[in-house]
């Protein structure tokens, strides 16, 4: 087992199951969120759960936290090691002639989304953490449809969702279906249906997020 | 055909190389990419110069020793051909071509064109093999029966010709793509069971010292490989090796 913990293989691993359980965990995200969209009721309601539910709050929301962490911690890792497995570069590229810019340029969309997390984290985490912890609020279960809409009314705020997700869309693109690749999986090169499936997911969820943003937006202004 | 060729040279492994561009005329269609380079030393002969060095052997796409990364493609742009069964007629009057060696930590240069791959050979050696007494008491292959569809797999990536365009491809310079293709022509086989365990984890490990860089899935080797080696290997060899690390 200690060959294994070292291995580059683990390393794929890891970056598979982490990859894996984040896109687990932006589906439940999305499905919460959609709802702030047909019925706000039940949005504050949920919201209200996953704010004050001790399991959630003391058990998922570390693991949460613990995996994006080792995602892009290992993310960034493999970068160093890859580019010291080539310290000097071709001369010329071949271009997207053996491979998509999109599975060339993890990194690059991987820190984008980073930087859009940091931002989301201040948004609403953080804001959060205040209203909870340092100013000791009440609990106020209708408070967070409200509290969405507006956080939506900036223009740049929905100009930098829509950049986020439209590059969390190419990384997943690449990263969906290749973390079943990572994990050994047979079908992705035999059966099409589950590479045609994360596909499909890697749009619409993005999309879907985009989408509720710009609801809320337009709501908002009109 | 008039050609302008943007070549690496480079004196030897500690040296530091650089781009030299040539001129060569009188390139013929009907060529072969290595006839085309042997034109260019004959000129470069005759003017007292030296000549570029690049590997070669067989110069009809078996043996995998010429290694040339063209336009930034390894062994040109043509698919499923090596750089020895690549035409010039692929090429245009006028044309510049980039030159490169394979690029990769555990590749050094030998000398401009030339790199040392003895790395797959290690890797090779660390378990890319059955043990069989082959004292005078040999079994007929054919007296183990094989599924067919395994037969052809085995045999599919048996068709690798260890010449490191996968490495070359690859934006991170990882091995698995060869690594997996030698794990992956034994675990198909009732042959390759008895040292299952031990080949997965030995060839992995010896991978992994030589320095070369992870697989991100990209498919590039796939794309540049002569022999359209499959992503598939590398899944199986992930598969292989997880079930040799847990269950043994």
């Amino acid at each position: 087992m200690s060959a294994l913990v070292k291995s580059s293989l683990a390393r794929k691993w890891v970056m598979a199951l982490s990859g894996l359980f984040l896109v687990v965990f932006l589906t439940q995200h999305f499905v919460i969120n959609i709802t702030s969209v047909i019925a706000p009721d039940t949005f504050n309601e949920w919201s209200h759960f996953m704010g004050y539910n001790p399991l959630v709050q003391y058990a998922l929301q570390p693991v949460l936290i613990a995996g994006i962490i080792i995602h892009f911690v290992m993310g960034i890792v493999l970068e160093i090691q890859n580019n010291k497995a080539r310290p000097i570069k071709y001369k010329s590229s071949p271009g997207n002639a053996n491979a998509s810019w999109v599975s060339r340029n993890m990194i690059i969309t991987g820190l984008v989304v980073l930087a859009f997390m940091g931002l989301h984290m201040y948004d609403f985490w953080v804001h959060e953490m205040a209203y909870k912890y340092v100013e000791v609020n009440p609990e106020d279960p209708t408070r967070y449809y409200e509290e969405t809409v507006e956080k939506f009314a900036p223009i740049w705020r929905v100009v930098l969702y829509v950049i986020a997700f439209v590059l969390l869309a190419m990384h997943l693109w690449h990263g969906f279906n290749s973390s079943f690749q990572s994990m050994g999986a047979k079908s992705v090169n035999k059966g099409e249906g589950l590479k045609k499936f994360t596909k499909v997911w890697s749009i619409l969820i993005p999309a879907g997020f985009i989408f509720i943003a710009l609801f809320h937006h337009l709501n908002h202004t009109n | 055909m008039k050609l302008t060729l943007k070549i690496w040279r480079q004196e030897n492994t500690n040296a530091k190389g650089k781009m030299v561009t040539y001129q060569l005329d009188g390139v013929d269609g009907d060529m072969s990419f290595l006839e085309m380079m042997d034109i260019l030393n004959e000129d470069l002969n005759n003017k007292g110069e030296e000549p570029v060095e690049f590997d070669h052997d067989c110069r009809e796409g078996i043996c995998g020793a010429c290694s040339m990364v063209i336009n930034g493609q390894p062994h040109g742009p043509q698919k499923l051909t090596t750089t020895c069964q690549l035409h010039m007629r692929k090429f245009k009057d006028g044309d510049t071509i980039t030159i490169e060696p394979w690029r990769a930590a555990a590749f050094p240069v030998i000398k401009d064109l030339m790199v040392d791959r003895s790395a797959f050979d290690r890797i090779q050696q660390a378990g890319g093999y059955i043990s069989v007494n082959t004292s005078g008491n040999t079994q007929d292959a054919n007296a183990i029966p094989v599924e067919k569809e395994n037969a052809d797999e085995a045999f599919y990536s048996a068709t690798c010709i260890g010449c490191g365009a996968c490495v070359a491809a690859c934006k991170n310079a990882s091995a698995m793509l060869f690594t997996s293709a030698k794990i992956s022509q034994y675990a198909l086989l009732p042959q390759g069971q008895v040292e299952a365990t031990t080949r997965v984890e030995n060839m992995v490990r010896q991978m992994d010292l030589e320095g070369f860089g992870n697989c991100t899935n990209t498919g590039a080797c796939m794309v540049e490989c002569p022999k359209g080696i499959k992503l598939e290997n590398i899944a199986r060899m992930n598969r292989e090796y997880l079930k040799a690390e847990t269950i043994g």
